[in-house]
């Protein structure tokens, strides 16, 4: 009895100290007064003007597309590496691997003032280009690592199985090796698009004029105090991501009981 | 399914080839101007009405700080036509000559600028030269006046003990040394050693009866009516009012920090004539009246002053102070590498005992 009563309240401390900020946040949204301090009433106004606030749209356009472009070629670039890592010796893969999980290690604010560097000393113009760049080269590692230990499981055989039956190298991965990694390439995918919706720091040194995404955005209000519409946007975020969530470990289920 | 996976690849194949190879492209006949400026520093619609008058397309970026707008300045990673920094970071451009002499002859409109900002920012640059004046204010003490009965005028209300653990202090190295310093009637931006021992000394006595130290913070805290008296910026007091009509603002007798904010060309601007041109557009009386109302940090525009109709905020003393009222006023200066580390270790000493 005590057992399960201490059981509940520990859950219930652990749910509070993870969802109290955003609640917070939630509630603020909906006030109608500027500041945290007063309560000024009920409103969905800070909504309205969030949709009507043309620059505030264009950095999440922005942000989603980054993110959008960035993880999908991240995860493109990181499986085929992780093809050609497997093919390695162990020795070499293993310097590889390690050399790969470097930059992960390495602290954001590093890597962004390196890729500002290379970015000036190549001449490259500062804008939407470089910062797809930066985001692809911060995520392929992250797909590395969901994407390789799925491959290691993989029985080598089969694919060989596939070639002596006739299969061409690109059908025959399509074929046995693809659905067999598949979930470690959507795991791998899912974390760099996390990755790099969450960026600041570096799309911040690697951004040039005029583009923002969310974040850069977000923390210029800084001076002048955050503005209420931005409380709007994270609520909105912070559902449509709860929404995603159910849905994507609601399905699986779905599916088997489909099949059996 | 298959057919699926490829509508998404092309898709995808042509949108990154849309933003990695365009970029940025300056298409409007009369060229560009790349500004610089804090956040939340301008109406949008000023920008719109610039674009529209002069046919200049702007691009507009953004900054928090003028530590951060420093290094992204200098480092050459964007070419910028337009900055607005502070003061004293002025003067660091102008001393590592990373400014150009604006031609006052392309900006007629700098009239309008009341000839007293153009003196009190001699003090960051001595030949008005490099900056045309666009915000300004300063900094005094917010108070509640439920809270606090008896009439505020001296810094030394902060040392008071009868507000133990009411008061607020700004966290940042200069703004607390200056109050420390303007209290026992130094400048604030003094490098003798003896003047600097007693302001720290100053503040380590007064650390115990400070609530908190913060920075944006002081706001919905005095808002809120969390703490009694704190030192706020003047541009934040009018909102702060605004909110919370028990509270007041005043500028210490002793004197204070006049800030101003002001609109620079960097040497290696593109666009020079561009650039004096969005300035010279940003100093018309209607375009600064514009900016106030959406700012609501004071303005130096005296011309724009004038077309303000709300009689409350006209007379303001919060937003239009009489600074010849007062003797002691100051304008932050750049300390130098070694000026700067001085105050540094000194403000760690505060913090740390």
């Amino acid at each position: 009895m005590i057992k399960s009563t201490v059981k509940k309240l520990y859950l219930a401390l652990i749910f509070i100290f993870l969802y109290a900020p955003i609640a917070t946040l939630i509630v603020l949204s909906f006030n109608k007064s500027k500041t945290r301090a007063k309560w000024g009433g009920f409103t969905l106004a800070w909504y309205q003007s969030l949709f009507l606030n043309e620059e505030i749209m264009q950095a999440l356009f922005n942000t989603l597309l980054i993110a959008l472009i960035a993880s999908v070629t991240a995860t493109l670039i990181g499986t085929i590496a992780c093809i050609s890592i497997m093919n390695l010796k162990k020795h070499t893969r293993t310097i590889i691997i390690g050399i790969t999980n470097i930059p992960m290690l390495n602290a954001d604010i590093v890597t962004g003032i390196s890729l500002m560097l290379l970015f000036i000393s190549a001449g490259f113009r500062f804008g939407m280009g470089t910062i797809l760049l930066s985001h692809i080269t911060f995520c392929i590692p992250y797909v590395i690592l969901n994407v390789l230990p799925k491959m290691r499981q993989l029985n080598p055989y089969t694919y060989e199985a596939a070639l002596d039956l006739g299969a061409g190298p690109v059908y025959g991965f399509m074929k046995v090796v693809f659905p067999e990694i598949l979930p470690g390439i959507l795991s791998g995918f899912l974390m760099a698009f996390t990755m790099s919706l969450d960026d600041f720091i570096i799309t911040h040194f690697t951004k040039g004029a005029g583009v923002d995404t969310l974040s850069t955005k977000i923390y210029t209000e800084v001076k002048k105090g955050i503005k209420p519409e931005m409380y709007a946007l994270s609520t909105i975020i912070f559902f449509t991501v709860l929404l995603l969530l159910l849905l994507v470990n609601k399905s699986p289920d779905d599916n088997k009981n489909a099949t059996h | 399914m298959k057919k699926l996976f490829y509508l998404i690849f092309t898709l995808y194949g042509v949108l990154f080839f849309m933003l990695t190879g365009c970029g940025n492209s300056a298409s409007s006949k009369n060229g560009q101007v790349i500004v610089y400026n804090w956040g939340e520093y301008i109406d949008p619609m000023a920008i719109d009405m610039f674009e529209e008058e002069t046919g200049i397309k702007v691009i507009y970026e953004e900054f928090e700080t003028n530590e951060i707008m420093y290094p992204k300045m200098e480092s050459g990673s964007t070419i910028y036509d337009v900055i607005c920094p502070s003061d004293y970071m002025i003067q660091k451009m102008i001393e590592n000559n990373l400014l150009a002499e604006i031609n006052f002859d392309h900006i007629p409109n700098a009239v309008n600028i009341g000839r007293q900002y153009f003196e009190q920012s001699r003090e960051f640059d001595p030949e008005n030269k490099y900056s045309v004046p666009y915000c300004f204010g300063t900094v005094g003490i917010l108070y509640n006046k439920t809270m606090v009965k008896e009439p505020i005028d001296s810094w030394a209300v902060l040392w008071d003990e009868t507000y133990y653990d009411n008061i607020l202090m700004q966290d940042s190295v200069r703004d607390a040394f200056m109050v420390a310093l303007k209290l026992n009637g130094y400048s604030m931006n003094t490098l003798n050693a003896a003047e600097l021992e007693t302001a720290k000394n100053a503040l380590i006595e007064q650390k115990n009866l400070v609530q908190a130290y913060v920075i944006d913070q002081v706001r919905d805290k005095m808002i809120g009516g969390e703490a009694a008296i704190g030192v706020i910026y003047s541009g934040e007091a009018i909102y702060t009012i605004q909110e919370n009509p028990d509270l007041a603002y005043v500028i210490p007798k002793e004197g204070t920090n006049v800030w101003i904010d002001s609109w620079v060309i960097p040497k290696n601007a593109a666009n020079k004539e561009n650039a004096e041109a969005f300035i010279n557009f940003m100093c018309r009386p209607d375009i600064a009246l514009l900016n106030f109302e959406y700012i609501t940090y004071s303005t130096p525009n005296t011309a724009a002053y004038a077309l303000i109709e709300d009689t409350d905020i006209k007379n303001s003393p919060i937003a239009f102070p009489d600074l010849s009222c007062y003797e002691n006023l100051e304008t932050f200066q750049y300390l130098g590498v070694e000026g700067t580390e001085l105050y540094n270790n000194l403000w760690k000493e505060v913090k740390t005992y």
